[in-house]
């Protein structure tokens, strides 16, 4: 009963996810119309904008409609994200009913739950003034819901004897929520480089003259990597523990372990690259994303392609 | 607090022809202990571990390491002359992490002479032009110019700030963890790779396969297979004893993830140092004797069966361990009678834990032992001289040997047994499957630097938190040509607040902002003010 549920909220969830995404769509493209909020002297304000009427002298009008029109849908996307992060919640929490454990023992399981506290991460974010990476976040979001419920999918099951650990509670929330923060800094980083680009070449318009400094939004980016770093090791750490356990050896150079491994490294380069002249700004945040597709590699690619003790996807 | 982009600084230059046997190896160091040498190796480590998870690996699957040199034999071979089929403890990799702990080792050290000394320095004179810093405030006179200096001295002690009074100013830091931190960090890297060498050098790691009411002792002849680290000496293997009482193993019956793993669990009676106690040995629950743990890594079927010759004369009677070779546990081996006479004999045996018939073919379709069959087929051959080399016990070397076959005597003899049944075979010989038994793999291990490698970890982590988590910061006040300004400088990026901290402050000192909107603010900022604003919303 409690399975049957949980899927509908996560298929739900999923819907919802797709219905703020393309609010948060239409948000940007609304948005293509405005005037940057603060032109830096030398912008060449709205250049070449699909909607733009050149012919009228006074854009005042047209302006403020759009900048309404923009907010609007900016708050519908938004409204409609917290729908779906309702909706998801209850669809992870009813999986762990269903299953009378915590719902994190299989791909789908893990998705889900590390989905949910991207969402999480990003209406704490949004409430607080940074509603503007709602476009990604809810891009994420669909992906990742979207591929849950329908490939990775797996009814309810109890657990293999390998997972019965407190570890199994310690190192899967260390690695959702890390990874979880790794993806919001990586949304951050991928901003960066866009709204840096528009910077140099002097033509911010649409929504990323919306966002703020690229220099800002850096800082947002390193604040999250930062947050998820020591997480990260920590997640690598409670894993060897568990596995000196489970298996009698810490570190077996299992390709999970590996990956885990390469991500940690490449996030140490993000780190070192930030307080190393020639490497700060764009090649820091290029850094930063290939951080999370090697995440992402670890946890897609791995478990589908590769087989190693780790694989625990049950598809 | 420490200057930390020492490690920064770029080589002195000079032409490299002019370069002496000293310089030159200054030359070297300089730029293996240089930040974007360390970003290099981190990448090049990155890079070279990807293989190895793509990859078969010796150590851990060498059969299928051995499939593909068979599949690809040009490819293959290159493979594993440049050492790809076992990457972790390849030379180059080795380099790597080496040339990354030596850069490591070289930017540390220094920094950590830099560190102490910041320690006992004060906070910096107060800079000349305080309205250039990226935060400033412009504060409204005081009465008494002295008199909140003191204040200020006080209120920034109670931030937690170093102070440092000077003539008409105060400077203040704070957040000289943060380097320690960063110290602490990269120096247990250092120790946790001792931790590494150490339990590789010195520790032993073997499995054994034991059955249900057998035993098994912790000397080297017990084990199936075994490893150990260059340093390591059979004394240290620790003198105990470990009796499979039971095991037992639960599989799911339920429609989802059908035949699934459930329970695992193994009763054991363990001896140590003469003390004997009962013990339950499960997956994550290893026992521990001594130094050393038992691990259970797998599992099995073994089948007890007797072979008696043709004069009734056991030839052969006990437990035979049989491998498994699907997740259904269908399982093969080999019953080896060698003594029996007139002929020797010997079975191969194929065991169906839950037998189904499929098409003539005998398959399991469940991992637990609900429907056992024994399947098997019978060899006879004169005696064999005793060679002295081992022969593999889980397979059949036929030479010298003749299949029995059907009275018919076209096909090859081929029957199957339940437990308790007994066969009759041509030449009078029998044999009886009395019934089937479980097997647990047991792997023993000791890894002696263990401690240091957790604790490493463990204080990385702690030193790490530290190191990202603490925000230097310098605070400044002057009272000076009836002004007072307030400024502000954060040492590391990513961190806001700094106005706010400084707004605070002011406020605690009793000092209003020279009216409002007069805040000035250096040009770097002014773009992360803007954006502060409603470019956010
Ligand atoms: C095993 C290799 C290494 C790893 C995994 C590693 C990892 C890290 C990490 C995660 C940080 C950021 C956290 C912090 O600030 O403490 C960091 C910072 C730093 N590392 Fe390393 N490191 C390694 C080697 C090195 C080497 C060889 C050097 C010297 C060339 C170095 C110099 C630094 C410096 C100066 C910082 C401070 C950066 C800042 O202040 O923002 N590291 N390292």
């Amino acid at each position: 009963m409690a399975e049957y549920w949980s899927n509908l909220a996560m298929v739900t969830s999923a819907v919802v996810y797709l219905l703020a995404l393309a609010a948060f769509a239409a948000e940007w493209a609304a948005a293509r119309r405005l005037e940057p909020v603060e032109a830096p002297v030398g912008v060449l304000v709205g250049a070449g904008g699909p909607a733009e009427t050149t012919d009228e002298p006074t854009p005042a009008p047209a302006d403020e409609r759009a900048r309404v029109r923009t907010d609007m849908f900016g708050r519908m996307g938004l409204g409609l994200t917290v729908i779906a992060w309702g909706s998801h919640l209850a669809g992870v929490v009813l999986r762990g009913v269903a299953g009378n454990r915590f719902p994190w023992g299989n791909m789908y399981e893990f998705v889900t739950a590390a989905m949910l506290f991207v969402v999480a991460i990003y209406l704490v974010l949004a409430f607080r003034g940074v509603r503007w990476l709602g476009l990604p976040v809810a891009l994420l979001a669909v992906v990742g819901q979207g591929l849950a419920v329908t490939v990775f999918y797996v009814a309810v099951a109890p657990l293999v004897p390998a997972l019965h650990s407190v570890w199994f509670i310690v190192h899967i929330v260390a690695a959702a929520v890390a990874g979880a923060a790794f993806n919001v800094g990586g949304l951050f980083s991928v901003l960066y480089l866009l709204k840096s680009r528009a910077e140099r070449r002097e033509r911010t318009r649409g929504y990323l003259a919306k966002l703020p400094s690229s220099s800002r939004i850096d800082e947002l980016a390193y604040r999250f990597h930062a947050f998820a770093f020591p997480l990260w090791t920590f997640a690598i750490a409670a894993g060897a523990v568990w596995a000196e356990y489970a298996w009698g050896r810490f570190w077996g150079w299992d390709p999970k372990e590996t990956w885990s491994l390469v991500t940690w490294v490449v996030y140490a380069g993000y780190l070192h690259a930030r307080a190393t002249a020639g490497w700060r700004g764009t090649r820091a945040a290029v850094v930063a994303i290939v951080g999370l597709a090697c995440f992402w590699f670890n946890f897609v690619g791995i478990n589908l392609l590769v087989s190693g003790l780790h694989s625990y996807a049950g598809i | 607090m420490a200057d930390r982009r020492t490690a920064d600084r770029p080589a002195r230059r000079r032409a490299p022809g002019t370069l002496r046997g000293s310089e030159a190896v200054r030359f070297l160091w300089t730029q293996l202990t240089s930040m974007r040498t360390a970003l290099v190796l981190l990448f090049a480590l990155a890079l070279a571990a990807i293989p190895g998870s793509l990859l078969p690996q010796r150590p851990t699957s060498p059969v299928r390491v051995r499939e593909f040199i068979a599949e690809n034999p040009q490819l293959g071979g290159f493979y594993d002359a440049v050492g790809l089929f076992d990457v972790y403890a390849s030379p180059w990799f080795a380099a790597i992490y080496l040339l990354l702990f030596v850069s490591l080792v070289g930017c540390i050290i220094p920094r950590i002479g830099v560190y102490l000394r910041g320690l006992r320095a004060e906070p910096p004179a107060t800079p000349r032009n305080l309205g250039r810093l990226p935060a400033h405030l412009a504060l409204a006179a005081p009465a008494d110019g002295a008199g909140l200096l003191d204040s200020a001295e006080r209120v920034l002690g109670r931030r937690r700030f170093r102070v440092r009074r000077l003539e008409d100013s105060v400077s203040a830091e704070r957040g000289y963890l943060r380097e320690l931190g960063n110290l602490v960090f990269h120096v247990s890297l250092v120790f946790l790779l001792c931790g590494l060498a150490w339990g590789s050098l010195f520790g032993y790691k073997g499995t054994v396969a034991v059955v249900e009411g057998q035993s098994f002792s912790n000397t080297l002849t017990q084990f199936d297979d075994f490893t150990a680290g260059g340093a390591f000496g059979a004394q240290q293997l620790v003198p105990f004893t470990v009796r499979l009482n039971t095991f037992e193993a639960k599989f799911e019956t339920g429609p989802v993830q059908r035949g699934a793993a459930r329970v695992f669990r193994a009763d054991t009676t363990t001896v140590l140092d003469g003390v004997e106690s009962r013990q339950s040995l499960e997956v994550n629950h290893p026992l521990v004797l001594g130094d050393s743990t038992v691990h259970l890594v797998g599992h099995g079927y073994a089948v007890d069966v007797t072979v008696k010759d043709p004069k009734g004369n056991v030839a052969f009677a006990g437990p035979v361990i049989l491998l498994p070779q699907d997740g259904n546990f269908l399982s093969v081996g080999v019953v080896k009678a060698p003594y029996a006479r007139p002929e020797r004999l010997a079975f191969e045996a194929l065991f169906l834990p839950t037998a189904m018939d499929t098409d003539g073919v005998g398959t399991s379709v469940f991992p637990d032992a609900l429907n056992p069959a024994l399947l098997l087929n019978a060899w006879h051959g004169p005696p064999k001289e005793a060679t002295g080399v081992p022969e593999n016990v889980y397979s059949l070397d036929t030479t010298g040997l003749t299949q029995f076959t059907t009275a018919e005597g076209d096909k090859p003899l081929r029957f199957t047994l339940r437990p308790g049944e007994i066969f009759d075979l041509p030449d009078g010989s029998t044999i009886q499957f009395h019934d089937w038994k479980r097997w647990v793999s047991l792997q023993v291990s000791s890894t002696p630097g263990l401690w240091l490698v957790f604790i490493s970890v463990l204080v990385a982590v702690a030193g790490l938190c530290l190191s990202l988590f603490i925000r230097p910061r310098r605070v400044w006040l002057r009272v000076a040509d009836g002004r007072t300004e307030l400024a502000g400088l954060d040492r590391t990026e990513g961190r806001g607040g700094l106005d706010d901290e400084l707004r605070l402050i002011a406020d605690e000192l009793g000092l209003d902002e020279r009216g409002r909107g007069e805040r000035v603010l250096a040009p770097s900022a002014v773009d992360d003010a803007g954006s502060t604003g409603k470019g956010e919303q």
